[in-house]
């Protein structure tokens, strides 16, 4: 027995089993049912289908509030993202199921449609929660993310005490290249791991993507220089390689982080103006209909 | 031949400070002598602005100096006050070196080489010990100081901070914010300092901030007349002689303990352990006569009963009958036993009735019925329940208890007899459940107490001892056979202890015993081409070592002490007598054997791979753990949730860091309490408020935390933090909604209940929360998981 289990696993996968069931519970009704008019959600059926999953939604989206329960709480959270992540795709068959297969261009449809995207985003999610942090371990060989930075600085220090041995020009490119890489930024930013490190040449500031301006710069130095000065370039290039290195994992592992959520950044959103639609949708059938 | 006083006391700590004050008071000749240039050393070197408590609140103060909870500055400055209005007689920087003389005439050597003649001493000189000196020529040079109170106050200066420990490298970085710090260490590298102040120090040392003399040893500090700097630094460092032109020099070398003094003077303590307290007579009179001994000294470790005791010393000396400030609070607890008897009386009823209190003496026997519940539970009721986790020690003052052992064997014991000591020695669950007979009246004492009487009267420890080996045979092997009958086993069982890592036994050695673990715990290895591999873990309460008794005679594997370990071994000889007389245990002791080996190979199979889980676990000192939070790297999507509903059930501040701590494979240990065995926050708590109880056995902090920080330095694992107590304040549908208030769980949304002290936090394993511990009901995902010992084994499979 191992110690942790994912959700996906949670309670041997009890509610996989119970959103199977559901789904094909509601399948079977769905087949077997034989309305006075065509199957649409004005049936008994339909009404059936589309009280329960109005629920459901609600419920679902109820999960926001029961996460920040800290203090009391029934269950635990994971046995409730558990049950959220397999419903809510049991949700998808039922509502579906609901519309009876009619759709438009109107207030209903958009219902649906937001719905389907809350969906989609979330089975998304699931494939970055269970795939990223394995991920993201496994670059980083069990060091955090913390250490790697602090690596970043002992080697930039050490760069710059070599430096100061070194010619003026590569002295200068170094101490650019380190004050100006960047790592990080905006939101998109880490989500595209976008480099916009730049360094300072003659007086001209350029890309310093991946630090291969400054890396080019140096390589092109060594065919410069000769005796000491040229191995001490060859160290400075072997430990610049390095950081290049160390700096692309960081970038890496900051875009995986970024990406394990940025698709709450969809999914919440779409749930209040689901709900919002919702809420038009049954407020236009009992009142137009 | 110097002056000669009626009394003299050394030491102006708070005890030394209300007995001088005390002799003025009543006009007796005396004189206090201090080593320090200010009175109560220990409490200047608190930090600035602490606030000090005025633990126990129940108990009041009987001094003519005032004392109450306030800040260091007020209290130090009161004290100051509270000797002048009493005129007391007090010589500065007089430290004491020698004592000789008698009663009635004892000669007292100050460092100086003057001498005072005294009638009676009064030594209260605390715990804390004299800084170690440089030791080197102009040590006493007016720039050089042996603490910091104020890292801020010095700017601009040229600093030599000596030392390698936590105190040299914190006030080093601390300095060189404004300063130009040098540090000097003796040896090659900081071996000494906590991991965290490892890693800030070589980071200051790389960035050039902090510039280290490594393998150098100071040789003299000289004066300048008119350099710029006051002096001159003179370093011997392996590439020659170094001078530096210092403003300062602050020499971080530890405390020469003062125990070694103490003997000196011809005190004498019970034995080596380092916990061990002068014994005393209830006037506080030493061994040797008109020596008496008060304060944290003689065990007493706050500030309140080292004042009362220095009053009470006075009253003793002059031979006036007052009864101890306590008096009122031990008879609040001991009078219910009889109305009619003076307290003194039942007290020394209890200590004749009970055998293992009859050596303790009186004071000590006082101090223990303090910290001692008096219980009267009535017929049937339970004292304590198999597998709870409390761990008091229980006399019996009258009546009888029955101990059920299992549903087939129950034991009756009876008036002075004991129980509760296996989980009192072992730290472990409670292996029994003891019921209430007639007119019960037992005595429960907490283990700390009971620790330090084990560590203080031998002949405690001994009686524990030889009860602790017999109720251990019969518990495990021989439940049905009557103890008379397993005394010849237990004669010849042996006590053993090892040090983290010792090894108990190797492969291939001559088997010839069984060991018992009665406390920490073990790792069994086998060797795998010559690597030492783990293959499982044995906590507390199981044995090791059947095999050798079972006709194996070579052992198979490596069994070496996870951490600080003691074991009973029974000899060969012995159990298998014990073997042939009881039924079953031949079988069921091969059965564990079998069990065992089964286990080793499916253990063997999951760590072929070279991974070794289990020994990287122990190795983080998770032997000594009994609920350690364990993050599966490969589930956790760091949106620390963990940490925010931490805060959320705590006032505001998390207990646990997610990030911080190590990583093996895809298992992160975070930075968080482990609930140790035997935890070493505990042992130094002068309020004892870290207790261990409850359902899970967790370790937690009381509301009586007098914020010293001493469990904070003495825990291993850096999961103590010191923080305002404040309450949680939020409120989910105003965040989501008006955007009011604090994100729940936020840092921010901790207010500040007015309390101004900083006290020790730490994880109680949510104690007052119903469903387990908020950090793993919070998870979404799975990732963490709180894992007892005993279940590593599983986290290979
Ligand atoms: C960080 C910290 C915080 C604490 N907070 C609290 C609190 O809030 N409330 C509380 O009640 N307790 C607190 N304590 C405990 C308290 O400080 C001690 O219990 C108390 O100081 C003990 O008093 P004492 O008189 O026995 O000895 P000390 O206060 O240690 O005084 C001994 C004195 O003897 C002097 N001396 C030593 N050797 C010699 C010698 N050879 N010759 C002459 N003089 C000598 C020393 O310089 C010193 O001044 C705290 C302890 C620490 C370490
Ligand atoms: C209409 C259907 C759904 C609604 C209204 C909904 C709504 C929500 C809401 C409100 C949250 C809380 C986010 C937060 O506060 O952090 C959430 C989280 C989540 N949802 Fe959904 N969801 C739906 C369907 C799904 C589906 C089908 C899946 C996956 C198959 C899914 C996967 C998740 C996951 C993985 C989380 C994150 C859990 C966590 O990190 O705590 N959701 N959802
Ligand atoms: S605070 Fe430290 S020493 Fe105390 S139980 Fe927790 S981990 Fe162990
Ligand atoms: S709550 Fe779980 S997933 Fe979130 S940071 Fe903590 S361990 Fe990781």
């Amino acid at each position: 027995m191992a110690m942790h289990t994912s959700f996906l696993t949670h309670a041997k996968g009890r509610y996989l089993w119970i959103a199977v069931l559901v789904a094909i519970l509601s399948s079977l009704a769905f087949i077997f049912d034989e309305p006075t008019e065509p199957p649409n959600g004005g049936t008994p059926l339909g009404y059936t289908l589309g009280t329960i999953g109005a629920i459901m939604i609600l419920w679902l989206a109820y999960l926001g509030r029961r996460k920040r329960n800290f203090v009391k709480g029934w269950g635990t959270t994971v046995g409730w993202v558990s049950a959220h992540v397999y419903l809510g795709c049991a949700l998808l068959v039922i509502a579906t199921l609901h519309t009876g297969f009619q759709f438009g261009w109107n207030i209903h449809t958009l219902a649906y449609v937001l719905m389907v995207c809350v969906i989609l985003s979330g089975i998304f999610g699931v494939v970055a929660y269970r795939t990223y942090p394995g991920a993201r371990n496994e670059l980083k060989k069990t060091k955090s993310l913390d250490d790697i930075f602090l690596q970043v600085e002992e080697v930039d220090a050490q760069l710059l005490r070599m430096a100061s041995d070194a010619p003026e020009d590569i002295r200068n490119i170094l101490n650019s290249a380190i004050e100006r890489t960047v790592v990080g930024g905006g939101f998109l930013d880490q989500v595209r791991a976008r480099d916009n490190s730049v360094v300072e040449l003659n007086g001209r500031v350029e890309s310093n993507k991946q630090q291969q301006r400054a890396l080019d710069y140096l390589l092109g130095r060594a065919r410069e220089l000769q005796g000491d000065q040229l191995k001490l370039l060859h160290d400075i290039i072997r430990i610049f390689n390095t950081r290049k290195r160390l700096l692309s994992i960081i970038r890496d592992d900051i875009r995986m982080h970024a990406v394990t959520s940025v698709w709450l950044l969809f999914h919440i959103p779409i749930t209040f103006a689901l709900i919002a639609s919702l809420i038009a949708h049954v407020f236009a059938v009992f009142v137009y209909w | 031949m110097g002056e000669s006083y009626k009394i003299v006391v050394i030491g102006a700590g708070p005890g030394g400070l209300s007995a001088a004050a005390r002799a003025a008071e009543s006009n007796v000749s005396h004189v206090l002598l201090e080593s320090s240039p200010k009175i109560a050393n220990t409490i200047q070197s608190y930090q600035k602005g602490k606030h000090v408590m005025a633990e126990p609140g129940i108990l009041p103060l009987r001094s003519p100096i005032e004392f109450e909870a306030g800040t260091r500055e007020a209290i130090l400055e009161a004290w100051h006050k509270g000797i002048l209005d009493q005129s007391v007689n007090i010589q500065y920087s007089a430290e004491v070196s020698a004592i000789t003389g008698e009663k009635g005439d004892f000669s007292i050597t100050l460092s100086n080489g003057e001498t005072i003649q005294g009638e009676h001493i009064i030594l209260g000189i605390g715990m804390q010990g004299n800084p170690r000196q440089l030791g080197v020529p102009g040590e006493n040079a007016p720039f050089v100081q042996y603490q910091l109170d104020d890292p801020d106050e010095y700017k601009d200066e040229t600093i030599v901070v000596v030392g390698a420990g936590d105190a040299a490298i914190e006030n080093a970085v601390a300095l060189a914010k404004h300063n130009k710090v040098y540090i000097v260490n003796r040896r090659d590298e900081f071996a000494r300092a906590k991991e965290g102040n490892l890693n800030l120090i070589l980071a200051n040392i790389d960035s050039g901030d902090v510039e280290c003399f490594y393998g150098t040893n100071p040789s003299a500090v000289e004066m300048t007349e008119d350099g710029e700097t006051p002096g001159i630094f003179k370093l011997s460092t392996p590439t020659g002689e170094a001078d530096v032109p210092v403003h300062r020099i602050i020499a971080r070398l530890g405390a020469i303990p003062p125990r070694g003094l103490v003997e000196s003077f011809g005190i004498e303590f019970p034995n080596d352990d380092p916990n061990s307290i002068p014994a005393l007579s209830s006037q506080y009179e030493s061994n040797i006569p008109g020596i008496y001994i008060i304060g944290a000294l003689g065990g007493y470790p706050l500030i309140k009963q080292a004042m009362n005791q220095g009053y009470e010393v006075v009253e003793y000396i002059e031979e006036r009958d007052v009864r101890p400030a306590d008096h009122d609070l031990i008879a609040a607890k001991v009078s219910k036993v009889n109305p009619a008897l003076d307290v003194d009386d039942i007290l020394h009823e209890m200590q004749e009735r009970i055998p293992v209190f009859s050596d303790v003496n009186a004071l000590q026997f006082r101090e223990l019925m303090l910290e001692s519940d008096v219980h009267m539970p009535k017929k049937g009721e339970v004292i304590f329940a198999k597998n709870d986790y409390t761990n008091s020690f229980y006399t019996i003052f009258s009546g009888d208890v029955d101990i059920e052992i299992n549903e087939s064997l129950t034991v009756a014991s009876g008036q002075g007899n004991f129980f509760g000591e296996m989980s009192l020695l072992s730290g472990r669950r409670r292996s029994a459940t003891v019921v209430a007979g007639d007119d019960c009246i037992v005595i429960e004492t907490p283990r700390r107490t009971m620790n330090k009487l084990r560590a203080s009267v031998e002949a405690v420890q001994r009686v524990l001892d030889k009860t602790f080996i017999v109720r251990t045979i019969q518990q495990k092997f021989a439940p049905n056979t009557p103890l008379v009958a397993l005394e010849p086993v237990a004669e010849k069982t042996q006590i053993n202890q090892y040090a983290p890592n010792e090894v108990i036994f190797s492969q291939g050695d001559e088997g010839d015993s069984l060991h018992f673990i009665r406390s920490g715990s073990v790792t069994v290895s086998i060797d795998v081409d010559g690597h030492e591999v783990v293959m499982s873990y044995v906590p507390a309460n199981q044995s090791v070592g059947e095999m050798a008794l079972l006709g194996n005679t070579v052992r198979s594997a490596t069994v070496r002490a996870a951490v600080k370990t003691e074991t009973l071994s029974i000899d060969g000889e012995s159990f298998n007598t014990l073997m042939d007389s009881v039924d079953g245990l031949r079988e069921s002791m091969q059965k564990m054997a079998d069990e065992r080996s089964r286990q080793n190979v499916s253990t063997q199979e999951s760590t072929e791979d070279g991974d070794d889980l289990l020994g990287f676990l122990i190795g983080q000192g998770l032997g000594e753990a009994t609920d350690v939070l364990l993050i599966d790297e490969n589930l956790c999507v760091a949106c620390d949730f963990c940490e925010q509903a931490c805060a959320a059930t705590h006032n505001g501040t998390s207990r646990l860091n997610r990030k911080a701590g190590p990583t093996y494979a895809s298992i992160h240990i975070p930075t968080s309490c482990r609930h140790c065995e035997d935890p070493s926050c505990m042992k130094d708590c002068p309020p004892d408020a870290i207790q261990r109880g409850g359902v899970g056995g967790e370790v937690y902090i009381g509301d009586n935390c007098i914020g010293c920080g001493n469990c904070q330095q003495n825990c291993p694992y850096g999961v103590i933090q010191m923080a305002y107590r404040t309450e949680a304040s939020d409120n989910f549908w105003r965040w989501l909604l008006f955007g009011w208030g604090e994100k729940p769980g936020s840092k921010a949304a901790a207010k500040s209940d007015g309390d101004t002290i900083k006290r020790a936090v730490k994880c109680d394993m949510c104690i007052d929360q119903n469903g387990g511990p908020a950090c793993v009901r919070a998870c979404p995902t799975g990732a963490a998981a709180r894992v007892s010992p005993e279940d590593f084994v599983n986290l290979m499979s």
